[in-house]
């Protein structure tokens, strides 16, 4: 357990981004974002950042290659340069998951080079949430956000932030700003961080959504939930705007394209979503044809597809985004209610 | 050897042959630039080619794995990359990465079996492939009957390797039919589910490998199922538009499977499994 006193923050960040590039949350006119730490610069107090943290390994838009062309021939030229190293200060316990979820899509066999260079350079301090918002349900999936997960999980208390290295990677880490942040010997550092440990699992309790549960969902209910009723009343008013998995850290979606620049050609990746109509069509046909099986499938990946390939694990981890983005309301905890409750109700 | 450590990183094939099949299919012959496969398939296998600039498109293996000198694609007309893809000369560079999903089980379930392929327009092309493989290890199988139209005699696809090897081979049974009637055409006409019924097969010891249009498939299906087919001894290969074919990107995914990986290739009871989406 190390400790460093919320007045002497400034200097830690400076020592760490001496080692390696740092990303912290600060506050911008669109809400919380993680920006490259600079001297100066203010961590937010926001609970979350409004985009998630996937960004980092999964950016919306990289360029994967490109080409140059001369008469018939093509030279392929790989552009990327070595990763640097970097770490991400205040990842929530719901968005440390996600990558969880991540990995598995993108590390299985065989695996995704580009997000798998990122995930190795990539230390993450997490931080533990003193006060969980009305929107969150991290605990709906085995989450807890007092114990969070990451290379180096933190608990932030009125007057200091407590850190422990949980994997080699946080250890070296650590041990380079050593004496910025020395070991806590004999301090207050237990006492501290179970307080705040006890303050949370309290909170957690108490929130709106704390007896959402997963238990009618899992790998093997598509027959139960495909043909299910409700998902007419619940995508009616979809707009197909992609926004919910735009913010979602776990959708993993993507598109690639060719663009000619003139000077040369590049084929890059951006995100996708399922919601959008042009993502399953084909010459031959349309396999989905209306928003409802667009947002059907969305939903049924998360909460059957997924676990189903997956040990279990869900593709959702309660972060609460898509409740507050999406322009009419709707939102992963609206389907989870309604779904196999025999009726079109959509509360 | 595509390099399967960059998955996404394509190698350089070289388009050295090019065949008009039909008005809108071209056949390509591709190797890499220094003349050689660009990686070992199995029969029902896929690639990505592509055009950079233009963009990739998923494409089966239509020649054998048994040839070992080069890979040829039957591509049909049908967008920007295919209309490129047409425009070429002998000689030009394309992209090509894979091999990419799972092949039919030639050696397991088939081997030992009568065979009966029924294809319609395009679909022959993931077909060539396994029909060429089972003629090269003609031993390992039984009576094989092939069974393939087009809406015309000018769209019935590799028709000289079809009239000049398949159908002259001992034991390898050809029935061709074209949608409507048409001047110098003396074979069957009429549908392909139609015709399967006519013909008639027994389902003893038998596979089905059905590849076309929904619409063939669908009716093809029904009748061999008259027939007393079980589903469990007939396959088919799905068509889902893809992007990564490593079962990343979500495009082709179908309940719990993606169908570039573990597809294309399905069996009919497989498919039943999977919630109505393709
Ligand atoms: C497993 C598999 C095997 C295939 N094998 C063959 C084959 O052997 N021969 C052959 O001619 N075609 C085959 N196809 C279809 C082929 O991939 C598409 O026709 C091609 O990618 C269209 O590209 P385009 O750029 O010319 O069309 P675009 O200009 O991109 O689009 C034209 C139309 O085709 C649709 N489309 C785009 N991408 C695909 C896609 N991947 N699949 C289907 N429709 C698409 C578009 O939505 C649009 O409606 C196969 C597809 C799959 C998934
Ligand atoms: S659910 Fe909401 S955010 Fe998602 S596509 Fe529909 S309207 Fe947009
Ligand atoms: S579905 Fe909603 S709550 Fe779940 S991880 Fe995605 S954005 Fe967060
Ligand atoms: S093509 Fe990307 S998941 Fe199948």
């Amino acid at each position: 357990m190390r400790k460093i006193t919320l007045d002497r923050l400034d200097e830690f960040f400076a020592a760490v981004a001496g080692k390696l590039k740092l990303y912290i949350p600060v506050d911008t006119a669109g809400g919380a974002q993680f920006q490259q730490w600079r001297a100066g610069a203010k961590m937010s107090d926001a609970l979350n950042t409004t985009r998630s943290a996937k960004d980092f390994f999964f950016p919306q838009t990289e360029n994967l290659m490109e080409f140059k062309t001369e008469g018939k021939k093509i030279e392929i030229i790989d552009v990327r340069r070595e990763n640097e190293d970097f770490a991400i200060f205040g990842v929530r316990a719901c968005d440390v998951r996600s990558f969880d979820v991540l990995d598995r899509a993108f590390l299985s066999e065989p695996a995704d080079t580009y997000y798998q260079n990122r995930r190795e350079h990539g230390v993450i301090f997490s931080l533990a949430c003193s006060k969980p918002a009305e929107t969150c349900f991290c605990g709906t999936f085995g989450i807890d956000p007092a114990n969070p997960k990451g290379d180096i999980v933190c608990y932030k208390t009125d007057d200091a932030i407590y850190m422990e290295a949980k994997t080699e990677k946080g250890a070296n880490l650590m041990d380079s700003v050593s004496d910025i942040v020395a070991e806590d010997e004999g301090g207050d550092g237990e006492s501290a961080v179970n307080a705040q440990k006890e303050i949370i699992s309290e909170r957690m309790k108490k929130l709106p959504l704390a007896s959402l549960s997963t238990d009618k969902f899992g790998g093997d209910k598509t027959a139960k939930f495909f043909d299910d009723p409700a998902w007419k009343s619940l995508s009616e008013s979809c707009l197909g705007c992609g926004t919910c998995t735009f913010v979602c850290p776990t959708c993993q979606c993507y598109d690639i394209k060719d663009f000619n620049a003139g000077n040369g050609i590049k084929r890059f990746r951006c995100w996708d979503s399922c919601m959008y109509s042009e993502f399953t069509k084909m010459s031959a046909g349309q396999p989905r044809l209306t928003q409802l099986e667009r947002f059907r499938q969305r939903f049924m990946h998360k909460l059957v597809y997924y676990p189903a390939n997956n040990d279990g694990m869900f593709s959702c981890v309660g972060c609460g985004r898509c409740l507050s983005k999406c322009p009419i309301q709707m939102n992963i905890v609206k389907v989870m209610k309604n779904l196999g409750e025999g009726g079109e109700n959509n509360g | 050897m595509a390099d399967m450590k960059e998955p996404l990183i394509p190698a350089i094939g070289e388009v050295v042959d090019i065949r008009m099949d039909t008005p809108d299919i071209k056949t390509f012959r591709v190797v890499t630039p220094d003349g050689k496969k660009a990686f070992d398939h199995r029969p029902g296998q896929c690639a990505m080619l592509s055009v950079p600039g233009v963009g990739e498109g998923m494409f089966s293996i239509t020649s054998s794995p048994t040839n070992t000198e080069y890979m040829e694609f039957s591509i049909k007309k049908c967008g920007c990359v295919t209309e490129w893809l047409h425009s070429m000369e002998v000689g030009q560079q394309i992209t090509i990465r894979g091999p990419y999903g799972n092949p039919f089980p030639v050696d397991d379930e088939f081997a030992g079996k009568n065979m009966l392929f029924i294809a319609g327009g395009v679909g022959l092309a993931p077909l060539r492939s396994v029909i060429n493989y089972c003629r090269h290890y003609r031993d390992r199988y039984g009576r094989i009957d092939i069974v393939y139209g087009s809406r015309s005699k000018d769209d019935l696809l590799d028709y000289q390797e079809i009239i000049n090897e398949w159908a002259v081979d001992e034991d390898v049974h050809v029935h061709l039919t074209i949608d409507r009637e048409q001047e110098g055409w003396d074979g069957h006409v009429g549908f392909v589910p139609n015709y399967v019924k006519e013909l008639g097969f027994d389902t003893e010891n038998r596979i089905a490998v059905l590849c076309g249009p929904p619409i063939m498939i669908k009716f093809t299906l029904a009748g061999l199922c008259e027939l007393g087919f079980e589903k469990t001894q007939m396959y088919t290969t799905l068509e889902l538009r893809m992007k990564c074919g490593i079962g990343k990107c979500g495009r082709c995914n179908v309940g719990s499977k993606y169908v570039c990986k573990d597809g294309p290739v399905f069996r009919f009871d497989q498919l039943d499994e999977l919630p109505d989406e393709y």
